[in-house]
């Protein structure tokens, strides 16, 4: 599924990477530590976390994950949003809690 | 980072120990060890480990031997990811010349796959000390990792960053004002070296003297530079 349709479906916030939205996303992965996401998510998942810190980028873009959403209203750092558009991730967010927004993503992709 | 523009920078910031932490990674320490011990400059070997939790910790071992020793249970323990140079940069170990000696393939900004009690337990079981690293910190702290300090934690002392605002810290965390505390630059590059640190009352330069000071240690030592 585009990254473009869960967008529209979840209602999320497009933080960044507006022009970048047409990717494929083969799965979702929910972590808040980036080490856990270093040896574990796969190519072309969304990342579903709190972390709101610039460090998100650089592990989305090693792993080659679609986009990172932030939960619970949380909104990116000024240098996460800079490195989001040069590493071209999107960063997307939502007011839900990560239980619940996993649960729908998991409808939508599962 | 080099190791001649370390030695230097202390030396022109006027201090006397520096204690050298890479992450994950005890390889560049004894080198900067051996430069500095030329100017008189004494050089803590250990490194910054990040546990299983993602909290940072500070682990100071006394000779090569345990340095090795903490080397190989890092080497063990790593959870192994590749590193992507062209984002995080090369992981080199350099000597005083700048000549490369090794490179590090494995990301070290990553976890071990030990956890924080089991971390004390090794570095103690060494001899060395074990600091949970700037504690006030919002990312990689024992507060933003676990929420709280834990009780029966084994710190030999705990660190507090350079930005830290001490009075509302403790009026924060009133239970900590007991415990013992150093603060120190976390330095990523040569500018910052120095930019704060702590007054210990030592003797002589020895492991066991810094091991015995930091017993005594506590936020009035604090400088800022």
């Amino acid at each position: 599924m585009k990254l473009a349709e869960i967008a529209e479906k979840l209602d999320l916030t497009v933080f960044s990477g507006e022009n970048n939205l047409d990717k494929e996303v083969t799965g979702g992965y929910a972590s808040d530590l980036l080490s856990d996401v270093m040896g574990h998510a796969k190519e072309g998942q969304i990342w579903v976390t709190l972390q709101t810190h610039k460090n998100t980028m650089g592990v989305a873009s090693l792993k080659d994950l679609s986009a990172v959403v932030l939960v619970k209203g949380f909104a990116p750092e000024a240098d996460t949003l800079k490195l989001s558009e040069i590493e071209g991730i999107p960063v997307l967010g939502s007011d839900k809690e990560a239980f619940e927004l996993c649960g729908e993503l998991y409808k939508l992709l599962g | 980072m080099t190791p001649v523009a370390i030695v230097k920078n202390a030396l022109d910031k006027g201090l006397e120990i520096i204690g050298i932490t890479d992450h994950n990674s005890t390889r560049q320490a004894p080198i900067i060890k051996k430069i500095a011990a030329r100017y008189g400059l004494h050089v803590l070997c250990g490194a910054e480990i990040t546990t299983k939790e993602e909290v940072h910790v500070l682990a100071f071992v006394d000779g090569l031997d345990k340095l090795e020793a903490l080397q190989g249970f890092l080497d063990q323990n790593l959870v192994k990811v590749p590193n992507d140079p062209v984002f995080f940069g090369y992981q080199l170990v350099v000597d005083e010349d700048e000549n490369v000696l090794c490179q590090e393939d494995d990301l070290l900004i990553g976890a071990i796959s030990v956890g924080i009690d089991q971390v004390a337990k090794f570095v103690h079981s060494l001899g060395g000390v074990f600091i949970p690293a700037h504690i006030d910190k919002k990312a990689n702290s024992l507060i933003s990792q676990l929420g709280f300090v834990p009780s029966d934690i084994e710190a030999d002392a705990f660190e507090l960053s350079c930005i830290c605002d001490v009075g509302s810290f403790f009026k924060s965390n009133p239970h900590l004002s007991g415990r013992n505390f150093i603060s120190s630059s976390d330095a990523h590059f040569p500018g910052d070296i120095g930019k704060c640190c702590t007054n210990f009352d030592i003797c002589d330069f020895s492991f066991a003297s810094f091991v015995e000071a930091l017993r005594h240690s506590a936020v009035d030592d604090f400088v800022k530079n």
